[in-house]
């Protein structure tokens, strides 16, 4: 029968818990394994500030590793939430943080800083974000002659612009020939490994206060997915509300990808896993996806900078060779 | 007296297109008010722009005598609840939760619930006769299932005015009058309003207090059924022949088909029956 008021904010504590607790032993996991080979008990002590152990681990670990986890568990709680967002916004299932062309633009502002030789902090990022600001505005321009609400519209705009900005990447990939393209590469399929503090500071004053309105609209966000007429009738601001969305979720994403590169799929994976097992409400989702795909981002950095013996792979390349296969295994079993 | 809604020659076009033209009616509260006429003839613009969700360029909606234009969103949806004609088939939630979104309108920023909510959603989804689908998911619902799951959310919704786009287009004949006797009884009990477009002549003739026929975004007759279903007015708004008797149930007219084979066998003497 109906779910009670009570235990609907139960389950909301108990999913943010369970999912807390996991971010948080993921982000210890990425602080204590890597690829110095420091004994375990030295590194969390470390962590706990005891022990006067040596300079180096402190500096390995709060230095380099600290700031890394933390981008990586902003970074996928922004992409799995705005995966979310979009999916419930145009109502499509395919739908993924990157699909109105944010990314293209992005890559293609990021590629070509890289190949004027600009810095990775502030240079490629900002050329990044002015990309993908430009693709944004763009899209809105293109979609608003037919009314920003029509779904269809916003949604082909974007699948056109990423097609026109894939063929601008493949065009300036193939007049790049020296060590910049191995740069480009790395940034394209995502790559955390180069940040500290100050950075991941400014990314989260972008970050968190999406995450609240996020929160704050998701009920909202159930309304919306029954259809345009039936939102409305029942109160919903709809032209506000998905504009403010469309907005948020965009200057988010595009603030990600400006840090590091694309990481493709957590966005259109993490919220689909998360819909199977903790079903369609979206006050239980935002907090789930942000807490989830932290974590989920996290373990998949510690793999991608783990795993291979000589450097590091990107980690957009781990996120979809996990994610895929759980998907698919979920989907199958959903189906049962 | 105040009208539920008052409507004060208002037009609409989309584009180019003029949808409404200068329609003028009142419906009274607690009236069960019934919308027909032909395929594009405006009836759904004119329900949406009474749910405010089609903004007419010209004229003015009053409902319950304060202008449309003066309610927030959520006020609004206090006051007029709407189930539209085409609804989402793949809504992940159960009827239970579905329902429960009805409350919306009254609840706050994350829409949490209370007691009380859930109580009157208990209450609508057994005056609803819904309460065996509560845990069932909308998206695995037949169609007629799904429309009644939709009725009960608007009802849900505690709103003085309820309207509905075609409501019974899915159902079966059981369903369809189950719907309409439910409506009649939320007029009764309750004093709602109930505005409904249909294609349905006979029911509308059946439930109906007063009929309003719309031709081409223009009102061609509004009164009780029986003055507006006539057989001049229906034969010159839908372009066929129909046979117009006196319904056996009561003091209503009956519509009944006429397909061109029977055509000469009514022809003139007892087609004004």
């Amino acid at each position: 029968m109906t779910a009670g008021p009570n235990k609907l904010l139960l389950r909301m504590t108990v999913v943010s818990a369970v999912l807390l607790l996991s971010l948080v032993v993921a982000l210890v996991m990425g602080l204590s394994l890597g690829s110095t080979h420091q004994g375990f008990d030295a590194i969390i002590n470390t962590l706990m500030g005891q022990s006067p152990s040596d300079p180096m681990l402190q500096a390995i670990i709060w230095q380099i590793r600290f700031p890394r986890v933390l981008l990586a568990a902003l970074v996928g709680a922004a992409l799995s939430a705005g995966g979310l967002v979009f999916q419930a916004l145009l109502r499509n299932p395919l739908a993924e943080p990157y699909i109105l062309g944010i990314s293209g633009g992005a890559a293609i502002g990021g590629i070509i800083g890289i190949i004027l030789g600009f810095s990775r902090f502030p240079g490629v990022t900002l050329m990044a974000f002015a990309g993908s600001m430009c693709t944004l505005m763009l899209v809105m321009i293109i979609s608003s002659g037919q009314s920003i609400l029509k779904k269809d519209a916003l949604l082909l705009s974007g699948v056109m612009i990423n097609a026109f900005c894939s063929a601008v990447i493949m065009f300036l990939i193939s007049m790049t020939q020296d060590a910049r393209l191995h740069n480009i590469i790395f940034w394209l399929m995502g790559d955390m490994s180069m940040t500290d503090l100050r950075q991941v500071g400014i990314l989260s004053a972008i970050l968190i206060p999406g995450f609240i309105l996020f929160f704050c609209l998701s009920h909202a966000m159930n309304l919306l997915l029954m259809g345009r007429e039936m939102a409305m009738s029942m109160g919903l601001q709809l032209k506000t509300i998905t504009l403010t969305l469309l907005v948020a979720t965009s200057f988010m994403v595009s603030a990600t990808v400006s840090y590091c590169g694309l990481i493709g799929f957590v966005g259109l994976v993490i919220p689909h896993l998360l819909r199977m097992v903790l079903g369609p409400d979206h006050r239980i989702l935002v907090p789930a996806c942000i807490l989830g795909g932290g974590a989920y981002m996290v373990l998949c950095d510690l793999l991608a900078r783990t795993l291979s013996q000589q450097g590091e792979m990107p980690a957009g390349v781990i996120t979809a060779l996990i994610g895929a296969p759980l998907f698919i295994v979920l989907l199958k079993r959903s189906n049962r | 007296m105040t009208a539920a809604v008052d409507t004060i020659k208002i037009s609409l076009t989309y584009g180019k297109m003029p949808v409404l033209k200068e329609v003028s009616f009142a419906v009274n509260r607690g009236e069960f008010f019934v919308i027909i006429g032909p395929n594009g003839s405006g009836k759904t613009s004119l329900i949406k722009s009474i749910a405010g969700i089609e903004k007419p360029q010209n004229g003015r909606i009053d409902i319950l005598g304060r202008s449309l234009s003066d309610y927030g969103r959520k006020a609004l949806a206090r006051k007029v609840a709407l189930v539209p004609q085409t609804a989402p088939v793949d809504f992940p939630f159960t009827v239970a939760e579905t329902v429960l979104m009805g409350r919306a309108p009254h609840l706050g920023l994350l829409g949490l619930e209370s007691e009380s909510d859930v109580k009157i959603v208990r209450q609508v989804m057994a005056f609803t006769g819904i309460t065996e689908l509560a845990d069932r998911k909308i998206e695995h619902l037949s169609g007629g299932e799904r429309q009644r799951a939709f009725v009960a959310r608007a009802v849900c919704q505690s709103s003085e005015i309820i309207l509905l786009d075609e409501p019974t287009a899915s159902l079966d004949l059981a369903y369809q009058v189950r719907l309409m006797d439910l409506m009649e009884a939320l007029k009764n009990d309750h004093g709602a309003t109930i505005i409904m477009v249909s294609h349905d002549v006979n029911l509308a003739a059946m439930y109906a207090d007063r009929l309003l026929l719309l031709k081409a975004g223009r009102i061609m007759s509004v009164g009780r059924p029986s003055e507006v279903l006539t057989f001049e007015t229906l034969e010159k708004v839908y372009g066929c022949t129909l046979l117009v008797d006196q319904s056996p149930l009561g003091d209503f007219p009956r519509i009944t088909l006429v397909p061109g084979k029977f055509k000469l066998l009514t022809g003139s003497g007892n087609r004004h029956l």
